[in-house]
């Protein structure tokens, strides 16, 4: 088994490579991703190695991105689109629920759509406005798209070259404020063997309160774990990972044990993905549970000015206090 | 010019095209409009392609002025890229390079015009009169632009690739509708974008209504050559300029490096917007001198030696070189602007490090223009938890 330890980014950088090299049919489209790499450098060096028409620098325009994989998709290419960042990827929305979600249905399976929209998206990174969002209840709540979200090293790795090859169009969240987080990844891990790209996973072990998570807050949720620990909770960590469909089994399993569960999320609690939770766990566990599904999100607001953002995001003690809130019933 | 607004230009009124006799064949390109070469030498008048005759008029004053107000800028943009390097600052996207283009068409606009801005036109700002701080609160993040936009009648900075061309094109309209056309007090719209922006469906479509309700608007493009690591040829294969005949106005290129050029061509533009002739293109030839933000690496797409080339048509030194030989300003003067600038720049150093964070409960301001129980919840819970906290003065 060959590992290295390299960054989050740098495993996606390397799971794309092995995604370009395994299919001639794949190819890579985005602003900014041949020369420079793109903005987060994702797609460095790719261009240089697989050269201009499989990573292919676009025109400015993010509809144009999608539509033109749709019909590159059609054509039997499996384009992986770059959206820039998570606040750029309205301009092509249109075309994401309108076309990509529906192509497959409408034609009653004739027409596939496997196109992968990565996403770099979530806060806690002192950007400007537009550059910090978590878009993902819009295309969680459009049948017909996968949305999954990464969240660690070894986790990318795999994913994105899953995402590539499903025959499904995949919304692919990355947490951007966790590229530079490093850890092990298997670099033989057989993709199609792998753990699948739809499946939910438990992080870390516990037994008093479920924590469900997601992209950038695994790590807050393990962090909350640890802190947890020391005031002698055992907290068990879930990473959602796929967020359309949810797989949820290994949920109600834990909470059945737990009696408590609390939804970690950097998106808006209204309407988000942590209403839809609460709803299946309490519709699957009602007679388990000890206190409600809580919620820790980011609030109703538009996405703060950076100098607010450590206010607005979850983080460790919101988490914290939520835990100590679910023992208050 | 906004003061003396001697500066008129139109003198031709768009007419038939008179083929073969354009004399806008200035720096080797017949397509740009130049009144000042690299070297300083000037060019009276310049025949645009539909026969208006682009000129200028100023005062040695106005002369004066302009030189300033481009040194000041530039100045100014020096001192926010060194406060981004130091942290001060998230990210700054530089005008090094641009000043030219943004000082001709910001000092082109009369008070009543409204200009959209992107997130770079800093040297528009400083001509409609906004305290040069203002941007800055944006890019290290205290606040989102605190400027209020309809009393300087520049909008906010727009990130999102050219949604700023419809808005100003709506707003237009809207000039149209309340019947501010068709005087010499008219208003008119300018909406600036760049060469990048020219692919969004958006600015597309800004083109199309703007044509089609004859909008008083003018489209300034800074084609300064670069969509972050995109080269020009990425988003066209004609001339940017010659994009709008296709939607059935007219497009004009004038030399962006040449702060003359730039204001000549933008008045007229302007002043026939405000006549009721509707929409104008105007290409603003330049190079972006410097990285596309502090986060950018342009050795990675770009050559040294093209950098070289575009210094030698740096837009300062040839209005100094102007200046100097027709002997408008001296050694004082240039001193002095220098020193202008350093003190202007010195005080944005100041007050950006003065700047306090924002108090984290403005965090629920103005969400809602008529509230919400809910946020109101949520901002009663977010202080219950600061207070939580001992010694909190949220
Ligand atoms: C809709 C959208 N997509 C992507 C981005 C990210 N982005 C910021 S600036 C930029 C390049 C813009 O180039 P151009 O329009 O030529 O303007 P310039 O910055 O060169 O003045 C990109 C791709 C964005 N801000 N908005």
């Amino acid at each position: 088994m060959a590992t290295e330890t390299l960054t989050l980014g740098r495993a996606l950088t390397l799971g794309l490579r092995r995604a370009l090299e395994h299919d001639p049919k794949v190819v890579i489209m985005g602003e900014d991703v041949g020369k420079l790499g793109g903005v987060f450098r994702i797609t460095d060096q790719l261009q240089k190695d697989f050269g201009e028409n499989r990573v292919i620098d676009t025109p400015l325009a993010e509809s144009g991105i999608i539509g033109t994989a749709v019909g590159l998709a059609i054509r039997g290419y499996r384009p992986i689109c770059e959206i820039q960042f998570d606040g750029f990827v309205y301009p092509a929305y249109d075309q994401i629920v309108s076309q990509v979600a529906k192509m497959h249905y409408r034609s009653q399976g004739k027409v596939k759509m496997p196109i992968v929209i990565r996403i770099p998206f979530g806060g806690g990174i002192g950007a400007v406005e537009h550059h910090s969002e978590s878009p993902e209840a819009y295309f969680a709540h459009t049948a017909g798209l996968k949305v999954v979200a990464c969240s660690n090293p070894q986790d990318a790795y795999v994913m994105i070259q899953q995402a590539v090859r499903s025959d499904d169009p995949v919304v692919f969240l990355e947490p951007k404020r966790r590229y530079h987080e490093k850890g092990r990844v298997d670099t033989d891990t057989e993709v199609a063997t792998a753990y699948p790209l739809n499946a939910s996973r438990v992080v870390r072990s516990g037994s008093d309160v479920t924590v469900l998570a997601y992209g950038p807050m695994v790590r807050t949720a393990l962090d909350a774990a640890t802190a947890a620990e020391e005031d002698g909770r055992s907290l068990e960590v879930i990473d959602l990972r796929t967020l359309s469909p949810f797989d949820l089994d290994p949920v109600y399993d834990s909470v059945r044990r737990t009696g408590r569960c609390v939804v970690v999320h950097e998106a808006p609690s209204n309407v988000g993905l942590g209403a839809e939770l609460a709803a299946r766990i309490t519709e699957n566990c009602f007679y388990s549970l000890e206190s409600p599904v809580l919620r820790v999100t980011g609030f109703d607001t538009p996405y703060p000015a950076a100098r607010l953002e450590e206010d607005y995001l979850p983080n460790l003690d919101r988490v914290l206090d939520a835990v100590d809130r679910t023992f208050g019933w | 010019m906004a003061k003396g607004d001697r500066g008129t230009t139109t003198r031709g009124k768009r007419a038939t095209p008179r083929a073969g006799r354009s004399r806008s064949g200035r720096a080797g390109d017949p397509e740009l409009v130049q009144l000042l070469t690299p070297e300083g030498e000037r060019i009276d008048s310049v025949t645009g392609p539909d026969g208006t005759e682009y000129t200028v008029d100023f005062t040695d004053e106005e002369y004066r002025g302009l030189y300033r107000d481009l040194v000041v800028i530039r100045k100014l943009d020096a001192e926010a890229t060194a406060l981004q390097r130091q942290g001060e600052l998230g990210i700054w996207a530089s005008l090094l390079g641009q000043e030219a283009a943004q000082v001709g068409s910001g000092r082109a606009l009369r008070p009543q015009d409204m200009a959209f801005p992107t997130y770079r036109e800093h040297g528009v700002l400083y001509c409609r009169g906004i305290d040069p701080i203002m941007p800055l609160g944006l890019f290290r993040g205290v606040d989102q632009g605190g400027w209020d936009p309809n009393e300087f009648k520049f909008n906010m900075y727009t990130i999102v690739i050219g949604a700023q061309t419809l808005h100003a094109t709506g707003y237009a309209m809207g000039i149209t509708m309340d019947g501010k056309t068709g005087t010499d007090d008219g208003e008119a719209v300018i909406a600036y974008f760049g060469d990048g922006a020219t692919s969004q469906g958006d600015v597309n479509e800004a083109f199309v209504w703007s044509s089609v309700f004859n909008a008083p608007i003018v489209f300034f493009c800074q084609n300064n050559q670069y969509a972050i690591s995109e080269p020009l040829e990425r988003q066209t294969r004609i001339p940017l300029y010659q994009r709008s005949s296709g939607f059935g106005f007219p497009g004009i290129r004038v030399d962006g490096n040449d702060v003359l050029a730039t204001y000549a061509v933008t008045r007229a533009a302007l002043d026939n917007a405000r006549h009721g002739q509707g929409p104008t293109m105007i290409e603003a030839y330049t190079y972006r001198m410097g990285a596309h933000t502090t986060t950018d690496d342009p050795t990675r797409y770009r050559i040294a030696s093209e950098v070289e080339a575009w210094q030698a048509k740096d837009p300062i030194a040839r209005v100094r070189a102007f200046l100097e030989k027709q002997q408008i300003a001296d050694e004082a003067f240039f001193a002095g602007v220098d020193e202008e600038a350093k003190q202007e720049s010195l005080s944005l150093r100041e007050r950006v490090l003065a700047m306090p964070d924002p108090q984290p409960l403005t965090l629920f301001d103005h969400v809602h223009a008529e509230g919400s129980p809910e946020v109101d919840a949520q901002r009663d819970q977010l202080a219950a938890y600061l207070d939580s906290f001992e010694g909190s003065t949220h």
